[in-house]
């Protein structure tokens, strides 16, 4: 392998921008944002220079350094370089990149900056981590670390309850998830006695049995960090809360990149998932991109629709993972951070100029008074929804696709119904944030971005065009189904879909025209959102998010509270009364006691003295 | 009626419990420590006698070593004695309880 070096320094030099910037320029911004943007847009580059010097398979796959070996457990800190994370490589540094650049933008005016962009630096050092890992426990440490930082980036603002509250909501029940996944790993390292994916891939190979009658429970348990990472139901309700956190965090962390781990992680480790497990991850995909489009459909806040919509494509995803369908789960992967970043940044954009006002129903009429940010939104939405020739259409497609292949009928009516669902309310948004009539005071007086975030903007919007047709599918084709990447024409690859699958393609065009005439009936002129009205209670719900957290309220944590009271009422009472304060009692007893020996007087000292030496000849002499 | 070994033991015990109660029960320091060197004699009189009856003159020789210690102890106990009256006007062990935290 060529320049082995480079993937280390991609991987390295973000966390030596978060510690230099922590712990040297914190005070100066500008310096701080640019050693931020440097360490990623010069991973970006590093990781085209070793593409380009070895291909997309580099010869031996993995870069290694022993790192721990403890009586038969060996641990490596080595780095999986092949088409899946070489890939994952240029999304995250490439979109993360694009980003970064924003932030300076979206973040000019808050004092913090220089400590966002070291959070932000830290971030994607553990989203590198996470991609380049080459076993479970690397990949769970930089999992942790992905918490980590996800929690201080959401609550960045933390002088706002809300955003302490979501961080910590965030991160419990992220923990919630990586319990389950450490299970699962402590599980597979006790069946096979080896944690590094590829001699674990080579094990099950030789003996597909080799995990025997727990492969499901297995499977399913790591599926749990999945669940928690990539907010599945009924892990979901930490990502629309995490929306706390400042625009550009949303867009990388909570849409583009880290909620993707869950997904890449399934298409890392897919060799462990037997048809029982991945059964099961198929209908939590199904469901959970089902319910976090219909609630997504009654929201108000332009970040939270966004946010369930992110929901219910991460739900796309690892429904297309449970249906034996890689390839297609990475595509849409890849299309989705570029279109959802996109849709991030241009709602920051919107939230910008109206000074943070996050009420759709407060914004209209932005059309004309930001036309760029107009145009990238509207790709952005073209793309989410899925319409011929945008990028959304090609993944959306061979998802479907999938279904269909996999005989998966009922899944494959979902699939669809969500994709109309999808169309509607992002173009009910779209409708309203940027068509009509201004609806406040402040929608009035917008105007457009400046130049540092509005050129992110075209840059995504670009990608979001045509990144179904630039070769994605193909690198990812060649680790998942070992065939070499068909190099089809650029006008074959725009119609191939209709060729490969016609039913999946009309269908999904026929959703996208159907929701968006129905959006447009409803929206296009409309002052107040007209749904509740017709659909009554189901609307009411829809908008509380089907009361999920009022649920998980009161049965969990009344529940915890209440094994949290009890356990505080052994250690108060058991524990520190009876067991410690036993002892002490004893002990401070017996000394009590004792004092009264002590007189000051010579002549009963003299006595004991005697006594003593009596009983000591008695023993002696007896 | 023979005079033994025994009976030198028992006067000599007779006299170490006389020492010994003075001790515990005088309160006069200066009458303590006389009884103390009543204890001692006493100490010293099983001494002779056994090397009397062990025809051993070790016994006489401790003895001899006794007295001498003896007497730089008195003048030690003395002084001390001597000391602790100038300080404390008194001689009585119930005025000495200073130990007592």
């Amino acid at each position: 392998m060529k320049l082995e070096l480079l993937p280390w320094l991609v991987l390295f030099m973000p966390l030596a921008a978060a510690v230099f910037i922590t712990l040297f320029t914190l005070r100066c911004k500008n310096l701080s944002s640019f050693i931020s943007i440097g360490a990623i847009v010069a991973g970006f580059i590093l990781t085209i220079v070793f593409i380009h010097a070895n291909g997309w398979q580099p010869a031996g796959g993995e870069s290694v350094r022993q790192w721990l070996f403890v009586d038969g457990l060996n641990i490596d800190f080595g780095l999986r370089l092949d088409p899946l994370s070489l890939m994952m490589l240029l999304i995250v540094t490439g979109v993360g990149g694009a980003i970064h650049i924003y932030s300076r933008g979206y973040m000019h005016d808050d004092s913090g900056m220089a400590r966002f962009f070291a959070k932000l630096s830290l971030f994607t050092f553990s989203m590198l981590g996470i991609v380049l890992a080459n076993n479970f426990i690397q990949m769970f440490i930089f999992w942790e670390l992905v918490g980590v930082s996800s929690y201080l980036l959401i609550g960045f603002w933390f002088e706002k309850p809300s955003a302490g509250d979501a961080a910590k909501k965030a991160f419990i029940v992220n923990r919630l998830g990586d319990f389950g996944f450490l299970l699962g790993i402590l599980m597979v390292w006790g069946l096979l006695g080896s944690l590094n994916f590829s001699s674990l891939q080579g094990l099950l190979s030789q003996n597909p049995a080799a995990l025997g009658a727990s492969a499901t429970i297995a499977g399913l348990l790591i599926f749990c960090g999945a669940v928690g990472k990539s907010a599945q139901f009924p892990l979901h309700v930490w990502l629309p809360d995490a929306m706390e956190g400042p625009t550009p965090v949303s867009a990388l962390i909570h849409a583009a990149t880290m909620v993707a781990a869950g997904v890449y992680m399934l298409c890392r480790i897919f060799f462990l998932l037997n048809p029982p497990a991945l059964e099961v991850i198929a209908y939590i995909g199904g469901f959970t991109a089902l319910l976090a489009a219909v609630i997504a459909v009654q929201q108000n806040d332009i970040k939270r629709i966004i946010a369930y919509s992110t929901l219910s494509q991460l739900g796309y995803m690892v429904m297309s993972v449970g249906l034996h369908g890689q390839t297609p789960a990475m595509f849409h992967l890849t299309t989705h951070a570029f279109f959802k970043a996109l849709l991030f940044l241009s709602a920051g954009s919107v939230i910008i100029a109206l000074h943070h006002e996050q009420d759709i129903w407060k914004m209209g009429a932005l059309r004309q008074k930001m036309p760029i940010t107009f145009v990238t939104f509207l790709v952005g939405g073209l793309a989410l929804s899925g319409i011929w020739p945008f990028s959304g259409f090609y993944s959306k497609d061979s998802i479907l696709a999938q279904a269909l292949a996999q005989h998966n009928y009922l899944l494959f009516a979902d699939g669809v119904f969500i994709a109309g669902l999808t169309t509607f309310y992002t173009f009910r948004l779209f409708f309203v944030v940027f068509c009509g009539k201004e609806k406040s005071e402040i929608a009035s007086h917008a105007h457009e971005s400046p130049l540092v975030m509005t050129l992110p903007l075209i840059v995504l919007a670009v990608f979001a065009f045509v990144g179904g047709l630039i070769g994605v599918e193909g690198v990812y084709n060649r680790i998942f189904s070992g065939e070499p990447s068909q190099s089809a024409g650029f006008a074959s690859g725009l119609f191939e879909p209709f060729t490969h699958s016609p039913v999946a393609a009309s269908l999904g065009i026929l959703a996208f025209l159907i929701g968006l005439a129905c959006a447009y009936a409803l929206y296009a002129n409309s002052e107040k959102d007209p749904l509740p009205e017709k659909l009554g209670g189901l609307a009411t719900a829809m908008r509380n998010k089907f009361y999920f957290d009022e649920i998980y309220e009161a049965t969990f944590v009344r529940a915890h509270d209440f094994i949290a009271a009890v356990a505080d009422w052994i250690d108060r009472w058991l524990v520190e009364g009876l067991c410690i304060g036993f002892i002490r009692g004893g002990a401070d007893l017996t000394g009590r006691g004792l004092r009264f020996l002590q007189t000051g007087n010579l002549q009963t000292y003299a006595f004991l003295f005697v006594l003593g030496v009596a009983a000591a000849l008695y023993f002696v002499l007896k | 009626m023979q005079i033994g070994l025994e009976q030198y033991l028992t006067v000599s015990f007779l006299l170490f419990a006389l020492g010994l109660l003075g001790v515990v029960m005088r309160r006069n320091l200066l009458v303590i420590y006389m009884s103390l060197e009543l204890m001692l004699n006493a100490a010293n009189l099983t001494l002779v006698a056994f090397s009397r009856f062990n025809n051993k003159l070790d016994g006489q020789v401790l003895v001899f070593f006794i007295i001498t210690v003896a007497a730089a102890e008195v003048s030690v106990g003395l002084a001390l004695i001597v000391a602790l009256y100038r300080r404390r006007q008194s001689a009585h062990v119930e005025d000495l309880t200073s130990m007592k935290l």
